[in-house]
């Protein structure tokens, strides 16, 4: 029975895990290499030549954006996270997750939304006009397709980062913190200032650095109210001049901002770990606010949940169901389309994630921790850099391709790679592998070691251990992994608008496309959709930090 | 291979010049040892000594550099032979406890028993249910079991399927004091009660001698004596055993013939070993019981610190020769911290090391 020849020498029994992580890293690396790659070997003239154009419009332009939306997800997401963590009024516990609800909010389709509200032709201006008799030039009335309109677009659906990251921050603080400072003679409010506060900035500074990677990916808002930025250069570079060159060179100097974006949050992030010392006793909601002030805060905090998502779904619901054109088969193949294209990008994409926390798990060295490290650095980078960065590498491919069946057949063959669904699901591998990740890697830290140990130690061969001990209990978080991608896929508009095939649709598209035609009420079927299919992981993100605590 | 393998009676395990490691540098070097069936072995060491690395290659989880481990006279792993864990009949318990959250305690306990019908199988989880005194529990799921039920789920699991052997890596080092104390009586009963022979990994003495027949002392990735309880406690064969188990300290001695010491307390005397040379130079281990206050000795110390026991008082006491030792008291000689007492030795048996 116990046959000598079953020798096993290797410590390692899935060693191909391993150079498959590294593999499935480096084609997930090669975009953003491209892309470095093109700052640096790109022509003189084309830098010459955005220097002196539109460089400065696209610089300024974005850093005003950035700095805009700053203050507006801080005076939002700050204050609204303090109040439902820390003190008790009425409404304060359901306000805990509404004030989430904003991040099913595309920033683009709030802003057709506000705009279809705003502008000459819309309600609001209609009913001033019809209320006070004053024609056309004859008022003044803030223009929302501008500068200033997109800052307060972004701000309505980016600050639920900072809220987030400082909510968790806040509860975290133990009630012995402010307790203590009380018997130190601080007032509450002086507490919040002295203590708080600065305890919080490294959570704060996150979330602000994950708003602000929002802010320089977004294309659909600043291309619909003609703010020139680094994306909707790269976009007029690309598809207006037909310059790959010069879009790629954008892309780099986008990806500067980026990266110092970056470093930014990891040193944060790293200061976010001393910072959460001492008892981790969850606060108890103990600063209560009544009469004026409690109304006072719970109106404070309804006013981001309601503009930054009820009032524009509830303006979108209004459209799709009462004035937009009604349903219709193109309608439905284009929810097809998106749907397929979205399940199968998420299939992939965990299916990847899953090699590489494999991988990780059984060959914990350098080399593949650093594989996977660097997989998932897509998640910061704005989808038309990634869209470029794909566009690149599989034009060469197809063109060489193309050549080669020429040469041997002399058939002529179509862009196999950059003319298909592949370079899109290329993209949304790249974009998307770190939310994956993190949802598979934490499920997998929770099935300890020991337990595969436990299961081989009572008779279960690896390939038993897998189905019976981690199959079960990687379930969810597969889910969740598979769920967060799927939605994520469904609201990406600018790779999307980049590398679709011809005549390929998905909802976002087709939502842009309509808006940008100003068929406001039309585009609305297609953002409710997505809305509400946002709505997803928001109610799962909900369930989990409610678990947490 | 049945996952039983009950009705043997000899069930051996032998370890060889075994040299255990990672990326060929070895953290267990040329250890050897037996167990006998029904015994109760235990590593005991300090932390990075390589105990724990030991159980993982005797369960099957590490190769081995050199030697053999043989269960029963098989060869389960040596240099060019490693039976994988799921053959070998080794049951192990985890320091992290480790049971299946999804599973229910019934089917955590029947997750081993493959191959049997369903009655053989919740006879044997309401048998070990019974043993661990968790009758009432099989629909429960691990979440909702204190700490020490937990553990005794995992010993019940991975007794189920009636072992060989059965691994305990530090079992007990996750659970408050108090809880160890009735855990461990307690799970050496019931390991006797099945006649299930046992190792025990651990850096806890009490735990150790509490649990174990016979007891491995490692250091740096060798053992340094094995052998029951009382030998390892009385008996330590290098300072290393002295100073790790038990409270003791060293005697600067002379020896003055085949059973005679001269000491800065007196001449002592008792059975030593026949190589030391009259004159040689020796060092002496006292345990806290061999030095007794005497208040008519004519030997003095000066109290430097104390502690009461209640039954008693444990002083520690310098010497003229500046040397500190631990001494017993009844707890009726209360004396403050620097004054001078009496003190005397009382050996039973000698442990001395040459300097």
């Amino acid at each position: 029975m116990m046959s000598k020849q079953r020798v096993v020498r290797s410590h390692s029994p899935f060693a191909w895990l391993k150079w498959a992580a590294i593999g499935i890293a480096l084609l997930l690396a090669l975009p953003v290499l491209v892309v470095v790659a093109n700052v640096f070997t790109g022509s003189g003239g084309v830098w010459t030549h955005l220097w002196n154009t539109v460089l400065a419009d696209y610089v300024s332009n974005s850093l005003l954006l950035m700095i805009g939306v700053a203050v507006g997800v801080l005076c939002i997401g700050v204050p609204v996270a303090w109040l439902t963590s820390v003190c008790r009024f009425p409404g304060a516990s359901v306000l805990g997750w509404a004030l989430l609800l904003p991040l099913a909010m595309p920033a683009y389709i709030i802003a057709y939304t506000y705009t279809g509200l705003l502008d000459f032709a819309g309600p609001v201006q209609g009913a001033i006009r019809a209320l006070s008799g004053l024609g056309y030039g004859e008022y003044w009335f803030f223009e929302i397709r501008s500068l200033g309109g997109a800052v307060i677009m972004l701000s309505l659906v980016l600050y639920p980062y900072v809220y987030l990251m400082s909510r968790a921050a806040f509860l975290e603080q133990s009630a012995n913190t402010l307790e203590v400072s009380r018997t130190l003679g601080y007032s509450n409010v002086s507490a919040f200032f002295r203590l708080a506060l600065p305890l919080a900035r490294p959570a704060i500074i996150a979330g602000l650095t994950l708003a602000m990677m929002e802010v320089l990916a977004d294309y659909g808002t600043v291309q619909y109210f003609g703010v020139a930025t680094f994306t909707t250069g790269i976009m007029r570079t690309f598809y207006g001049f037909g310059d790959l060159a010069g879009a790629s060179q954008l892309a780099g100097i986008l990806l500067l901002f980026v990266c110092v974006l970056i470093f930014t949050e990891r040193y944060s992030r790293r200061k976010l770990r001393y910072h959460a010392s001492g008892l981790r006793k969850a606060s108890q909601r103990e600063l209560v606010l009544s009469g004026w002030r409690g109304v006072a805060a719970c109106v404070f905090c309804c006013l981001p949940v309601l503009f930054g998502f009820l009032l524009p779904a509830g303006v979108l619901l209004y459209w799709s169901v009462f004035e937009a054109e009604p349903l219709t088969w193109d309608f439905l193949l284009l929810a097809w389309h998106s749907f397929y294209l979205a399940f199968l990008a998420a299939l992939i994409v965990v299916a990847l994630a899953l090699v590489l926390s494999y991988a990780l798990r059984l060959h914990p060295s350098r080399s593949v921790s650093t594989s996977v490290a660097s997989a998932g650095v897509g998640y910061a980078l704005p989808g038309t850099i990634i869209a470029i960065g794909v566009i690149v590498p599989l034009a060469w491919l197809d063109h060489r391709l193309i050549n080669l069946v020429k040469d041997v057949s002399g058939d002529k063959i179509g862009l196999v790679f950059s003319g298909t669904i592949i370079a899109l699901l290329f993209a949304y591998a790249v974009r998307f592998m770190a939310v994956s990740l993190g949802a598979v890697q934490s499920g997998l830290g929770k099935i300890k070691p020991s337990m595969d140990m436990a299961g081989r130690s009572l008779g279960l061969t690896p390939l038993q251990v897998l189905k019976r001990v981690h199959f079960p209990l990687l379930k969810g978080s597969v889910l969740t992994a598979l769920l967060i991608v799927f939605v994520d896929v469904l609201k990406e508009l600018p790779a999307t608008l980049i590398l679709r095939p011809f005549n390929f649709n998905t909802l976002a598209v087709r939502a842009f496309e309509l808006a940008s035609d100003e068929r406001l009420v039309d585009a609305a079927p297609a953002s409710i959709m997505i809305v509400l299919v946002g709505l997803i992981p928001v109610v799962l993100l909900n369930r989990s930090i409610s678990k947490h605590h | 291979m049945s996952s039983f393998s009950s009705g043997k009676a000899l069930q051996e395990l032998n370890i060889r010049d075994l040299s255990v490691g990672y990326h060929g540098q070895a953290v267990v070097h040329d250890v050897s040892f037996d167990l006998t069936a029904g015994q109760i072995g235990c590593l005991l060491g300090p932390s990075g000594c390589g105990k724990s690395t030991l159980l993982r290659a005797i369960a099957g989880f590490e190769a081995v550099l050199s030697g053999a481990i043989s269960l029963n006279g098989e060869v389960i792993s040596s240099v060019d032979y490693l039976l994988p864990p799921e053959q070998r009949q080794i049951g192990m318990v985890f320091q992290d406890i480790a049971l299946f959250p999804h599973l229910t305690i019934a089917d955590n306990i029947a997750f081993g028993l493959k191959g049997m019908s369903s009655r053989v199988v919740s006879n044997r989880v309401a048998e070990l249910l019974d043993l661990i005194g968790l009758v009432g529990y099989e629909m429960r799921y691990p979440h909702s079991l204190s700490g020490g039920q937990q553990q005794r789920v995992a010993l019940a699991r991975a007794m189920a399927p009636k072992p060989k052997l059965l691994l305990m890596d530090e079992p007990f080092s996750g659970l408050d004091a108090k809880l160890r104390e009735e855990l461990v009586p307690d799970i050496r009963q019931i390991l006797k009660h099945e006649g299930m022979s046992a190792i025990l990994v651990t850096h806890d003495q009490m735990e150790a001698f509490a649990m174990a027949d016979t007891i491995a002392v490692m250091e740096s990735g060798e053992i340094h004596q094995y052998g029951t309880p009382y030998q390892i406690y009385h008996r330590p064969e290098s300072r290393f055993t002295a100073r790790f188990v038990g409270q003791g300290d060293f005697l600067s001695a002379v020896v003055c013939g085949h059973d005679c010491l001269d000491s800065d307390l007196g001449r002592i005397r008792g059975v030593l070993s026949d190589e030391l040379a009259i004159g040689t130079q020796v060092d002496l281990l006292v345990r806290p019981d061999d030095v007794i206050h005497d208040d008519a000795s004519e030997f003095k110390g000066l109290v430097m610190s104390k502690w009461f026991r209640g039954s008693h008082f444990l002083y520690r006491v310098k010497l003229a020769s500046g040397l500190v030792v631990y001494c017993f008291a009844s707890s009726h000689h209360n004396h403050a911290i620097g004054q001078e007492i009496g003190i005397n030795i009382e050996l039973d048996h000698l442990v001395v090391f040459s300097k």
